[in-house]
């Protein structure tokens, strides 16, 4: 895969999955990647406003949301037993459930699909852990190309305050205490998030990721992210031509219906 | 991570049996590690699909037919990585002999039968841990399908690959799909190196050529390098062992 960026969208970085017909899908893949407390699901969730109201039809998904593996995944990050080969598959696999059966159904009829991470990171976690990233690359292989990765780009000290701040506490797996990373949990998180960042930073250049400084406004974001979208040229509806500011909750409904 | 192809440096010793479903390999295994027992040593037993943190979502797959080819092989290396990571590797560093019903190479033989692209289900694996011997039980397939046609009443949805739409039939389903497996096995052979047992023979002769192949295979490394409990070693030349 060392041409990953020259690959076209919607194409298999690797190997397509048995079996799956990956030819005339005629949707949008956009992924959000950035490490945790980041700002991802804020910002997914105003786009999906934003493209609703433009009359775009949307699936938003993440990790661990599949029906396969999500329930199992929940249940393993609970006890304490929960290895990094181990926990990289599980990912893999909740991962190819929502591909197979969510994000290449939907592109196949046209959706916009807004995904809140992707194959990176579960390659980024592995990676941390000591994990080959030729062989996690590999297993990946099957993920289609996006047409675009926005990578919310933050530093770790922007982090520990944005966990701090906004959740008051450090989370176990965030936190990368299944490898104890440091002596106390603060320390863990530190050093497990610079190896995800770094591990992120790697992947920005050989995937071609667009980088977007995740220390602005949560605002600025957005209209970034939508200036970069409105660029991908995605079939227009109705004439709404111009980007509109984040619309209320009601005229969303109708933009539905 | 190329920890398949490469020979392993733990104390301990990885056996492990291949062969289609009806070949009679969990019946060998399981005497081989009694008699290893038998003689003192210590002996886990680790079988395919059996990790506890996965179990319900592949038995939740399977009975909902949500699997994929993809999502089969993503799942079982799961539970692989699973017992990998807590029961086999860490036995084998502390002097056990680990005894495997099924191994990677059961992967490589379904999932590539199922449509699931040979490199990337063997880089899959590549974490898995170089057994020191694999026995394959070569069955003819007529030979297997009569064992298991006759010994259970209904074959499963994904052991006859109807997930692959082969056919309506389960039976000609299930014949066809382990065709394809056996065909992979024996493609495998001297790329893996395996013992061929030919499992036509009697249950008492497959044995003994197990037996000789182990004595012969790490017979010296069992005596310095694997524990074992001093308490039961009587006489080991006699503790002929299988109860």
């Amino acid at each position: 895969m060392a041409l990953a960026k020259s690959l076209k969208p919607l194409e298999c970085y690797g190997e397509p999955p048995a079996g799956v017909d990956t030819a005339n899908l005629s949707g949008k893949l956009i992924v959000i990647e950035g490490a945790d407390a980041v700002g991802r699901s804020t910002q997914i969730v105003q786009l999906r406003q934003w493209l609703e109201h433009e009359g775009h039809a949307v699936l938003d998904t993440g990790m661990a949301r599949s029906a396969l593996a999500g329930k199992g995944i929940a249940r393993a990050k609970e006890g304490n037993t929960l290895g990094p080969v181990t926990m990289t598959l599980y990912y893999a696999t909740d991962f190819a459930d929502r591909l197979e059966n969510e994000i290449i159904p939907a592109l196949r009829a046209g959706f916009i699909v807004l995904t809140d991470r992707y194959i990176f990171s579960i390659m980024a976690r592995a990676i941390a852990r000591g994990e080959d990233p030729a062989w996690i690359e590999n297993v990946c292989g099957f993920g289609l190309v996006p047409h675009a990765v926005y990578y919310l780009k933050a530093r770790v000290k922007d982090l520990v305050s944005r966990v701090v701040i906004g959740k008051g506490a450090f989370d176990y797996w965030e936190s990368g205490m299944d490898y104890h990373f440091g002596a106390d949990m603060y320390e863990s998180f530190v050093h497990y998030q610079t190896k995800l960042i770094g591990a992120l930073d790697k992947m920005s250049s050989r995937y071609g990721f667009t980088e977007i400084d995740a220390r602005k406004s949560p605002g600025e974001i957005f209209s970034e992210l939508r200036g970069h979208i409105t660029e991908l040229n995605i079939r227009k509806v109705n004439g709404a031509a111009r980007p509109v500011p984040i619309p209320a909750p009601k005229s969303r409904r109708a933009a539905i219906a | 991570m190329k920890s398949l192809s490469t020979p392993h440096r733990h104390r301990g010793k990885l056996i492990i049996v291949e062969g289609i479903d009806g070949s009679g390999k969990s019946t060998q295994i399981s005497l081989l590690s009694r008699w290893l027992r038998s003689q003192g040593y210590a002996v886990a037993f680790s079988e395919w699909n059996s990790s506890p943190l996965v179990r319900q979502t592949t038995r939740r797959g399977k009975k909902k037919e949500m699997f994929t080819p993809t999502t089969f092989s993503l799942i079982h290396a799961t539970d692989f990585a699973d017992r990998t990571e807590r029961y086999i590797l860490p036995l084998m560093r502390a002097g056990a002999i680990v005894c495997a019903d099924r191994y990677a190479y059961t992967a490589f033989a379904r999932d590539v039968a199922r449509g699931v692209n040979r490199q990337w289900v063997r880089n899959l694996y590549s974490f898995a841990i170089r057994p020191n011997i694999a026995f394959y039980f070569r069955t003819p397939l007529d030979v297997a399908l009569s064992r298991i046609l006759g010994g259970r009443d209904a074959l499963k949805y994904y052991e006859a690959g109807m997930d692959l739409k082969i056919s309506r039939d389960v039976e000609e389903s299930f014949k066809v799909f382990q065709g394809r497996i056996l065909q992979e096995y024996e493609d495998m052979i001297e790329e893996m190196g395996f013992h061929v047992i030919d499992a036509t023979q009697s249950i008492e002769d497959q044995q003994k050529q197990m037996r000789a192949v182990v004595k012969r295979e790490i017979g010296r490394s069992l005596r310095t390098q694997v524990l074992r409990a001093p308490v039961l070693e009587q006489n080991p030349e006699h503790a002929s062992g299988a109860r």
